[in-house]
């Protein structure tokens, strides 16, 4: 039991910590998806995924791969995700406004099925 | 042309780094031989295009740049918690808006970084660019506060402008 065994455990225990509450964050995504009413509201939770979800991933797994050229590697691929990303979801998202798909804007608060035997 | 040959510089050096460090290939004579013809190739036509200026080899400011980002990963990740709590609440209960967020200052570099700042903190994105400001979506009421827009407004100029911006 020498000191490089705990930092090895350290290390491993924060980043499989860091890779679930990445893995959460993608589901919360991918549920959000599905949830939210229109294509505008979808997109943001589309968000989530691109930005904690898998930047957490990455960090998870820098820590994973120790001081090598991999965790330059996977800090330059966090960094691209970081600037392309908000470009291709702007592209998307003025490409349907262009087109003319127009946004809901009015407060959505579906009642639940309890509510009334079953209409959503 | 002494500000372009400085700029050339760091480009060259900019790209010879993260070459290395991509392929990892310190001294392997025909490979490493490869890469500095590929990064002079590269300079080579980023200037016969005329496209290397302070916009196009931002990497004097990147001390500014790097400590908004650290700011705007915490705006990043408060967002996110509260788009996933209304995006998961058993009651889903939202109220998408549109809001107009006005840009008059700032050079194009300050722009581009304000509208991908807001792009990317869920909640909201950038819809349009338009004349005097930006077209903005909200997934709810509480994230088109104006006060905060222009809070970020103001520190991605100070970011890509410097201080006088």
């Amino acid at each position: 039991m020498d000191i490089a065994f705990f930092i090895e455990l350290g290390l491993d225990i924060a980043s499989a910590a860091l890779m679930l509450t990445g893995a959460v964050f993608l589901m919360a995504g991918a549920l959000g998806m599905l949830r939210l009413p229109d294509f505008y509201t979808r997109m943001h939770a589309a968000g989530v995924t691109d930005t904690l979800g898998a930047e957490l991933i990455i960090i998870g797994l820098m820590l994973q791969s120790g001081w090598s050229l991999v965790t330059v590697k996977l800090a330059l691929l966090g960094l691209f995700i970081f600037l392309t990303s908000p470009t291709a979801t702007h592209a998307t998202a003025n490409a349907a406004y262009k087109s003319g798909l127009k946004p809901l804007l009015q407060r959505f608060r579906p009642r639940s099925p309890d509510d009334n035997g079953g209409a959503s | 042309m002494g500000r372009r040959l400085l700029y050339g510089v760091i480009l060259t050096l900019v790209l010879a780094i993260v070459w290395l460090l991509l392929s990892g290939m310190w001294w392997h004579g025909i490979i490493t031989g490869l890469g500095v013809a590929s990064v002079i190739m590269s300079i080579y036509m980023a200037a016969r295009f005329g496209v290397i200026d302070g916009e196009t080899v931002p990497f004097t400011n990147l001390v500014r740049f790097g400590s908004y980002w650290g700011w705007l990963g915490g705006e990043i990740f408060k967002a996110n918690i509260d788009v996933v709590k209304l995006s998961l609440a058993p009651d889903l209960n939202i109220k998408p808006v549109m809001t107009r967020v006005g840009v008059t200052e700032g050079s194009d570099l300050a722009k581009t970084t304000f509208a991908n700042s807001i792009t990317l903190t869920p909640g909201t994105v950038t819809v349009e660019v338009e004349e005097g400001g930006f077209l903005i979506h909200a997934l709810d009421e509480s994230f088109a506060d104006q006060e905060a827009f222009i809070d970020m407004g103001k520190r991605a100029t100070r970011a890509a402008d410097g201080e006088a911006g």
